[in-house]
């Protein structure tokens, strides 16, 4: 199936930031499941972009401007090519053991009541069976709400309240994976909708988990499914922090005020439309 | 040398030049207020120290009525009001204990010997009985910190950055004591004369230590308009505002030398120091008086501005 | 070399010298650093190797610090005063000069400077400010070191460089001796909540621009449970057997460690993983028998938090009490630092004294003191 993305992110700044610097996770990597066709990423102001590449294997671009800014759009677009491997994630850059991904971080720490909940619902069968049981329950028990939460919510937070956005459903899928000891990390990119709805608000969010002879497999409880064709593996970490799509810091200036718009389409059925008309 | 060693400089010296003015503030105030009302005039003495310490309505959002005991409080030891003396001279110590080591050994002393003893004092006894005891406390720690950074310091970036914040706040302090008594300087208004002006004019000569600076430059009796040539154009008055910019200018011009470089705040700070030398006080009534300060505080701010943009 | 192990190839972990987890979930670890190469392969520029001696001549190491050891103050401090008060019994004997750690620290530092800087690199401390306890040690040592003591908010990163905001512009900054905690380095790329650091460091330390002294996750090679690996790891890396013994160690994630240290509680000296600064640790043969019930019941929660040592008869030292000259139990603290070109020790140390009559605890946060240390040439 092939993806186009384009995904633009204004900032606008009351008073001129004087710096401002950006660590950008926007770039997507081929795996066996996906292949870039093309990817860039475009300032509406000049800056030398410095790329790099992080301990997870995610492709960095560091950016600063020295110089006052009212504003600032990055825009990424770029066109990916997916295979269906359902679910399974081959092919991906590993530096580290699987054995990593049982960490625990501020963001994805388990509390009491979190841990029975993975022990209740994942139940004694195989990893690849607790794991389903558990994106399962987590799909039924959550309310998909953008309202409570926000990019700092822990896990064990976002599960007390009972909802959340994909972020927290897979923090929480990953503290209670982790729990049960199954290695789990958090994966940033874009999901295609199947209503074919274009415009999005924001990316999307998913897990991995590690089932061994198996490998690393995609797990999606904000949709209860795992991820096939239409998700575009961007960037993956042992949380949100990790794979985040910016991380930033301005000096100077205030109220930074955010406009986010993103678009995911099918190519394929929009070409398909256009024969039909 | 560090941006923010020059930034804690720069503001400690200005934070103790404020104390020093605060406190000939209360000090004047409170001199006026205890002359019978004919010569003291109608408006409350009280509301005017306030207004010339730039800090009536901070003032009004926490007391009701500007009394002898609430100005004298909130001028001197508030907390909740960010540039009282206390306040002041607490800052100025935690801008000195950030750069200790930029400072000499007596003036850190001094600095924070102030603090130290402000830890002890009793400031309700202070507020009714002895407030002219601490005003002139004040005055002398002030004295003391800049006395002991002229003696001890080495003449580099330190010393000057030091000396640009007491001038530049000592030059925004003259013009405000003018500003608010300009009104009883203009010509017309010696017509009326009398025992009240004459005692508002000691006032502002006594709050910028010109009193008898004034008889030595002019020998003659007090006339408003030489008081305001003394307090603006006179380069021998330490505290007026020609020779504050004589001073800055050449704090900056060392500088620039040390750095072989020069920009804005060079290029300002000349600026108003050659419109100083050019100037004669008629010609400023002839704009106004009003017009004439409220220009000059807002060029002392730009100055000030771009100090902190070059160089903090 | 352990450190780059683990941040590299991972072999020691392979190879099973080191368990898994240990490594893994380490929370000193720090993923972020896999794959980076450190400027001339050195992680802990500056080690504080504590060590203790138990009879006439058996000295134990007794804890590293890898991360970022402190007490250099007091040992320069220390020496001052004691030179003052008994300045003819320096004359008396050849006692090795300590003065010179400051000069020796600044030139491993500038050893040390990323390759392609100046032949003058500029070396900068950074501080987490005035607010934090160490201000002193660190202005003290900022001072005879004789370079700059900057705050995070000094600092400002630019095109994968460090600079520093100073009143003639920017300089480039290309050694940072941080005295700031690994999470709070970098709000980009650690604790984003953190005020003290710098946005981008660790993507210029990363790009090989700067040099961190000590790296970034060196606290991964200093804990309680990696000490106990330390002689096998010395083995694996250099197939040498250690100089300096371990003091023996029973691993409380072992469940064969586990039930003897239960057993044997009364005389074992147990301490926290990750603790430090002498807290969360029973001396046995000195608690009551509560508090070892309180223990045991701690141990049994959570035993991989915990190890268990012997008892050790720690060496004394007579010392100026308010009886009079008594004995009171010692360790010694020696600074290791590691440059570009090698290995140096300065002839002395830090001596930390339990005050306490029979106590065994020397830290100075539980009230510990410190003693001059001379190394006498004869």
């Amino acid at each position: 199936m092939r993806i186009r993305i384009q995904h633009r992110t204004a900032y606008i700044y009351e008073e001129p930031a004087a710096a401002i610097i950006q660590v950008l996770r926007l770039t997507p990597r081929n795996h066996e499941g996906q292949r870039i066709r093309y990817w860039r990423i475009d300032m509406d102001q000049d800056v030398q972009m410095q790329s790099g590449e992080d301990a997870f294997g995610n492709v960095v671009h560091n950016i600063c401007f020295t110089r006052p800014l009212d504003d600032l759009t990055v825009t990424v677009q770029g066109e990916v090519e997916t295979h269906e491997t359902h679910g399974v994630v081959k092919g991906t850059m590993e530096r580290f053991p699987p054995g990593l991904y049982l960490r625990e971080t501020p963001l994805t720490q388990s509390d009491v009541a979190l841990r029975k909940f993975a022990r209740d619902r994942a139940g004694k069968g195989a990893v690849l069976d607790q794991l389903h049981k558990l994106m399962e329950a987590i799909h039924r028990e959550m309310e998909f709400n953008t309202k409570p939460t926000d990019v700092e919510t822990p896990a064990a937070k976002a599960f007390e309240l009972r909802s959340g956005v994909c972020q927290d459903f897979s923090h929480i899928f990953i503290a209670a994976a982790r729990s049960l000891d199954i290695p789990a990390r958090y994966v940033g990119g874009y999901m295609l909708r199947t209503d074919g709805q274009i415009r999005q608000e924001a990316g999307h969010a998913w897990a991995e988990a590690y089932a061994p002879d198996i490998g690393w497999i995609g797990f999606d409880p904000a949709n209860n499914l795992c991820p096939s064709l239409t998700h575009v593996r961007v960037s993956a970490g042992l949380d949100y922090l990790g794979a985040a799509p910016v991380r930033g810091s301005h000096q100077g200036g205030t109220a930074e005020r955010l406009e986010t718009t993103i678009m995911v389409e099918h190519i394929g059925a929009q070409h398909q439309q256009q024969q039909q008309r | 040398m560090l941006s923010r060693t020059a930034d804690n400089l720069f503001w400690l010296s200005r934070y103790v030049e404020r104390a020093d003015y605060l406190a000939r503030i209360l000090e004047t105030t409170s001199r006026l207020s205890v002359l019978p009302a004919a010569y003291a005039g109608d408006s409350n003495e009280w509301t005017r120290a306030l207004a010339t310490a730039g800090c009536l309505n901070a003032f009004l959002a926490i007391y009701e009525k500007p009394t002898a005991e609430t100005v004298t409080e909130f001028l001197a030891f508030s907390e909740q009001n960010p540039s009282s003396i206390r306040r002041c001279l607490e800052t100025a110590r935690f801008n000195a204990r950030a750069v200790r080591t930029a400072l000499t050994q007596e003036t850190w002393e001094t600095i924070n010997g102030a603090w130290l003893d402000l830890q002890k004092m009793d400031e309700r006894d202070m507020v009714t009985n002895r407030i002219s005891r601490f005003t002139e406390w004040v005055k002398d720690v002030a004295l003391r910190i800049d006395g002991s950074g002229y003696r001890t310091m080495l003449r580099n970036d330190a010393y000057w950055f030091l000396r640009l914040g007491f001038f530049t706040e000592r030059a925004d302090n003259t013009a405000r004591i003018l500003d608010v008594k300009y009104h009883i300087l203009l010509p017309e208004s010696s017509a009326v004369g009398g025992g009240l002006d004459y005692s508002q004019w000691t006032a502002i000569l006594r709050s910028v230590n010109a009193l008898t600076a004034y008889r030595w430059v002019y020998r003659e009796s007090l006339k408003p308009w030489l008081i305001a040539d003394l307090l603006i154009l006179n380069e021998e008055l330490p505290r007026s505002l020609a020779s504050c910019y004589k001073n800055i200018v050449e704090c900056l011009d060392s500088l620039a030398g040390a750095y072989g470089r020069q920009g804005k705040a060079q290029r300002q700070a000349r600026t108003i120091r050659t419109s100083f030398e050019n100037s004669v006080i008629d010609q400023v009534f002839q704009t106004g008086l009003h017009e004439f300060l409220t220009s000059f505080i807002a060029d002392n701010n730009r100055v000030g501005a771009a100090i902190i943009e070059q160089y903090l | 070399m352990y450190l780059a192990d683990i941040y590299g190839k991972q072999t020691c972990v392979k190879a099973g010298i080191v368990p898994e987890d240990l490594v893994w979930r380490n929370p000193a670890y720090r993923p972020e650093m896999a794959g980076v190469a450190v400027p001339h392969g050195v992680y802990v520029h500056i080690a504080g190797v504590d060590i203790v001696r138990i009879d006439a001549d058996d000295f134990y190491v007794l804890e590293d610090n890898a991360r970022t050891p402190s007490g250099v103050s007091s040992l320069l401090g220390g020496r001052e005063i004691c030179f003052r008060l008994m300045a003819d019994l320096y004359g008396a004997h050849k006692v090795a000069p300590v003065d010179n750690y400051p000069d020796e620290l600044v030139s491993t530092l500038r050893s040390v400077a990323p390759r392609g800087t100046t032949d003058n690199p500029t070396v900068a401390m950074l501080t987490p400010g005035q607010f934090n306890s160490a201000y002193y040690e660190h202005s003290f040592l900022a001072d005879k070191m004789g370079v700059e003591l900057v705050e995070g908010r000094d600092l400002f990163v630019r095109d994968a460089c460090v600079y520093k905001r100073t009143t003639e512009g920017p300089k480039k900054v290309d050694v940072l001796y941080r005295r700031v905690d690994d999470d709070f380095i970098d709000p980009l790329a650690f604790r984003p909540d953190s005020m003290l650091g710098v946005p981008g460091l660790f993507g210029a330390y990363a790009a090989g621009n700067v040099t961190l002294a000590n790296a970034v996750g060196t606290g991964a090679a200093d804990d309680k449970a990696i000490y106990t690996y330390m002689p096998e790891i010395v083995k694996f890396f250099l197939s040498e057997e250690p100089i300096l013994k371990n003091v023996p160690t029973w691993r409380c994630r072992d469940p064969k460690d586990l039930s003897y240290v239960l057993d044997h509680l009364p005389e074992l000296v147990v301490k926290e993983v990750h603790g430090s600064g002498g807290y969360g640790m029973l001396v046995g043969p000195q608690s009551s028998k509560m508090e070892i019930e309180d223990f045991r019941a701690r141990l049994k929660a959570s035993p991989e938090t915990y190890i268990a040592q012997p008892t050790l008869a720690l060496s004394t030292c007579p010392s100026f009490v308010n009886s009079g000259v008594a004995p009171r139990h010692v360790d010694l603290r020696p600074f290791v630092l590691t440059g570009a070109n090698g290995m140096k020790i300065v002839p002395g140390g830090l001596t930390r004294v339990a005050m306490r009559e029979g106590s065994l605890v020397v830290n100075s946060s539980q009230g510990g003191g410190t003693k001059d240390t001379w190394v006498v040439e004869l």
